[in-house]
């Protein structure tokens, strides 16, 4: 017998969410979803969630399984079970507001979708026929377009649980989708606004999205892909590309980060205000001893470093 | 009261396709119980159909009698024409619009086979066609959203109709538990099929006949409800879809012992027959004892295309089989079922997305229907794999264009606002004071099952009286099940309450013209009439409600270029 501890939440009935917990031994091959449903039909009718197709492709059911965005009807419910525990923890997605039980807000998400302009771009008449495009170019919006709009990336986004202002990974991915898309006219306007703050460049690169996402999509993957076309196209006038930049530059020139140098290449040796913003940080780091070494050393193998720049190229 | 010069309601591929045809001119509602991206649309796999010849040389002539022939000759002929005319320029403008399609080596829009089709005429997105689609046309609706208001997560409960024309829709906010009335000058229901109401389906569970009800209870009749297509690859015991596509690549089916006994039914076509010969196939294998070890299913087999193939063109198939079964089809073959798929019957239009109130043909002012919840019909008693994707984006584009001729040239009409929310009011109170002795979810699914068991791949007289006097038999405990949830927010149970009751009602009406029509065509079969009767049957069935009893009337098929002939692959 497995225990599902749902959390719950009816402001009509209670300020305060809290969890219930319903007894129901699994089926074999039962998903999530499917036990949800039996504890709706069954047990109780005022347990409130999403769903629709039922086989991983409309994105409704999104919530929280053991701490961790999941698809309900994507997942077996046996492999939530782990070592021993019979406990099933259930709960709606983060970074979103709560309207009842697992139902969350998704107004803010879509805005963000909205923000990242999803749609072709390409003011030239087109022809009578299709236009061209490669099987390659196809490639490259293949995962993208894969995306199913569930919002699992943004419940468990780390930047976006601090920084409300961040796009999320879902709207970075959608943006990627026309970015990579041969048919469309406005790369450099696009990666141009990607390179704002809350943009691409405040991905802190840890990878949640990739773990959480249920389809090919992976948004990290994506925002890479975009940070690479934001330096091929020199849009580089801005924190976060800096920041790569001085990066590669620091370890290629020494083997290793200098950590003295990259907040400053990162903020722009002309950016007064950004510099002084650093002011108050390098203080409070030489106060408490943190300092790194002033004396920039290479590592000692410095010279295989370059090799694999010179055969790799940047 | 809210105001739209046309409101849609359902926005999959032919509602949303409608939105961005009205939003030329006029301004758009576009109601959803979910949100548009959600729409089950998106869950069509394998592909669409047009006749491009990227591939191999086609016409819209081989499409077409392809699809009259598939159709088992109960397709409306003039409008077949028109539909697969048009079929390669709005794939044109799908792609324009950025719709992104798997691609040949030299960079045109790639087409596969597909059952049915002489030619491989399947435009496709690997094996997410209409994901592709719906959320390309998705992104056209928000770059359009200044004429084009959404309403996600609303539902349509019933049609206004005064003195003969449509002029609004009575919605809740599901996430309110408001009540408003929608005026509108002109309504598209754009609302899907209603597989849900068997057991065994591919549908999502928004598929309960919402539309076809809303309509058959303001008094239109639904035409050819009997003929329901069940889906040669849904997964043993879930319906989940595992994409005509997979056997338009090469895969095999194979019962128990190990053999393509597709070699039996249509030697020619094999595995690529239309869905109807080669669900019954299979559906006859099993009851002869040659299902996989003598279960309900037979194999789905793809391991001889190899892995590279299936995640170039099946990725998703073979996810959906590694998640919901454990099976990885580059290793096993995959358990499947014929599962209910797709409504070939519907809300009754003219060619150009006008419902019209009887078989005469007689127009309803100001409410048109296109997609599956509308009956052109191009699909007769059987529809082509990839034609559903095409229908709803031709016909969601026709209607489109005369829903804003008639709104143009048309005035809001007038309607008691308070009058017609008490409808809907009245009708979910009397759903929280009923006395709770019976289980909904009891009703819900002995209908399913009487419905797949006595109403699905075979029929019988015997099998189908029985199943019309349950149907009966669950109205009457339907009005006394018990609800757990009073409140206003976010009530989910109501819905599915309200749904139960629209599926019942559908139930009755499938079964009951399923009972009236024998003779064996397309979808149809009846073991007691095997044979098609083209003397007596080849015509069209209206059920009109009569009295809370049903009526049944027939309208003759349009034959314009193919005489009907013996359908054999």
């Amino acid at each position: 017998m497995a225990k599902f501890r749902i959390k719950r939440y009816n402001p009509e009935k209670q300020s305060d969410p809290y969890y219930e917990e319903f007894d129901y031994d699994i089926p074999e091959g039962a998903t999530l979803l499917d036990c949800l449903n039996h504890i709706k039909w069954n047990m109780d009718g005022t347990l409130t969630y999403r769903m629709s197709c039922r086989s991983a492709i409309c994105g409704s059911c999104g919530m929280k399984g053991n701490g961790h965005a999941l698809l309900a009807c994507q997942k077996q419910a046996a492999h939530l079970l782990k070592d021993g525990n019979d406990t099933i923890t259930i709960e709606p997605l983060g970074n979103m507001p709560v309207i009842k039980d697992l139902a969350t807000d998704f107004q803010q998400f879509w805005e963000k979708i909205d923000q990242v302009k999803p749609y072709l771009q390409n003011k030239e008449k087109p022809p009578e026929l299709e236009r061209g495009q490669s099987p390659q170019q196809f490639k490259k919006i293949d995962d993208a377009t894969t995306c199913i709009m569930c919002g699992a990336c943004y419940s468990d986004c780390n930047v976006l649980e601090v920084d409300n202002n961040f796009l999320g990974p879902a709207a970075l991915a959608k943006a990627q989708r026309f970015v990579g898309d041969s048919r469309d006219k406005a790369t450099r306007e696009r990666i141009k606004e990607l390179s704002k703050p809350g943009g691409m460049w405040d991905c802190t690169h840890c990878g949640e999205c990739v773990e959480r996402c249920p389809k090919p999509a992976e948004p990290f993957y994506r925002i890479k892909d975009l940070m690479a076309v934001g330096l091929k196209e020199g849009v580089t006038n801005n924190v976060g590309a800096r920041h790569a930049l001085s990066f590669v530059k620091s370890v290629k020139h020494s083997g290793r980060l200098n950590e003295n140098k990259i907040p400053v290449e990162s903020m722009g040796y002309f950016n007064i205000k950004g510099l002084l913003d650093l002011v108050p940080v390098g203080l409070r780091m030489l106060l408490k001893m943190k300092i790194p070494p002033i004396i920039h050393k290479p590592v000692d193998d410095v010279k295989d470093v370059q090799r694999i720049f010179e055969e790799f190229g940047e | 009261m809210i105001k739209h010069d046309v409101l849609i309601v359902g926005a999959g591929l032919a509602g949303q396709r409608a939105a961005l045809e009205v939003c030329k001119e006029l301004d758009v509602g576009l109601l959803t119980k979910v949100y548009p991206s959600r729409s089950h649309s998106g869950a069509a796999q394998g592909g669409i159909a047009a006749s491009l010849g990227n591939s191999e040389e086609d016409s819209w002539e081989e499409h077409m009698f392809d699809t009259v022939k598939g159709g088992d000759y109960l397709s409306d002929q003039d409008a077949v024409e028109e539909y697969v005319k048009a079929a390669p320029r709005v794939i044109y403008e799908l792609e324009h619009m950025g719709c992104a399609f798997s691609r040949t080596d030299d960079g045109k829009i790639a087409q596969r086979s597909f059952g049915g089709h002489s030619k491989p005429r399947a435009c496709f997105s690997a094996d997410r066609t209409g994901h592709a689609i719906l959320h390309a046309l998705h992104e056209q609706v928000l770059k359009n959203a200044k004429s084009i208001k959404i309403y996600s997560e609303w539902y349509m409960h019933q049609l206004v109709i005064e003195e003969g024309r449509c002029c609004g829709v009575l919605v809740s906010n599901i996430r309110t538990g408001e009540v408003e009335v929608i005026q509108a000058k002109a309504v598209v229901f754009a609302t899907g099929g209603y597989g849900r109401v068997f057991q065994i389906t591919t549908n999502a569970f928004a598929g309960t006949a919402d539309g076809a009800i809303a309509a058959f209870r303001a008094g239109i009749p639904l035409e050819d409800p009997e003929f329901v297509q069940f889906h040669p690859s849904g997964l043993y015991r879930q319906g989940i879809l595992f994409s005509e596509a997979a056997r338009g690549e090469g895969g095999y089916l194979l019962n128990g012992k190990g053999d393509r006994f597709m070699e039996q039914y249509a030697p020619s076509r094999m595995e690529l027959a239309p869905r109807d010969i080669v669900a019954r196939a299979e559906q006859s294998e099993i009851d002869a004892g040659r299902g996989v070890n003598g279960e309900d299913y037979i194999f789905l087999d793809l391991r001889h295309l190899g892995e590279a193939r299936i995640m170039e063109r099946l990725p998703q198939i073979r996810q959906l089989g590694i998640d919901f079964i454990g099976v990885d089809c580059v290793k096993e073959p995959l358990p499947i079922q014929p599962s209910a798929h797709y409504s070939m019957g519907g809300i009754p239009t003219d060619k150009f997305g006008q419902v019209v109130a009887d078989e005469n043909g007689t127009p309803m002012k100001g409410f048109f229907a296109a997609g599956e919840c509308a009956c052109v019909s191009v699909h007769g008693a059987n529809r082509l794999g990839t034609n559903s994707l095409l229908d709803a984006t031709v016909f969601g584009e026709r209607t489109g264009r005369s829903a804003l001729e008639y709104a143009k040239n048309a005035e809001c009409g007038e309607l008691n606002e308070s009058h017609q929310k008490a409808r809907v009011l009245n009708q979910i109170e009397e759903i929280f004071q009923r006395d709770g002795s019976e289980s909904y979810n009891d009703i819900r699914n002995e209908m399913k099952q009487v419905m797949m068991a006595k109403c699905g791949v075979f029929r019988d007289e015997e099998n189908l009286k029985s199943c019309v006097a349950s149907i009966r038999a669950l109205k009457e405990r339907y009005k006394k099940g018990k609800v757990t949830d009073k409140g206003q927010l976010f009530n989910t149970e109501v819905y599915e309450i309200i749904e139960l009751g629209n599926m019942l009602e559908m139930a009755e009406i499938i079964s009951t013209a399923a009972l009236a029509r024998k003779e064996s065509r397309g979808g149809h079969y009846r073991t007691d009439f095997p044979k098609r009767d083209d003397q007596e049957f080849l015509k069209h069935t209206f059920v009109y409600p009569k009295d809370g009893e049903l009526e049944l009337k027939y309208k003759p098929v349009v034959i314009t270029r193919y005489q009907p002939k013996e359908r054999t692959y």
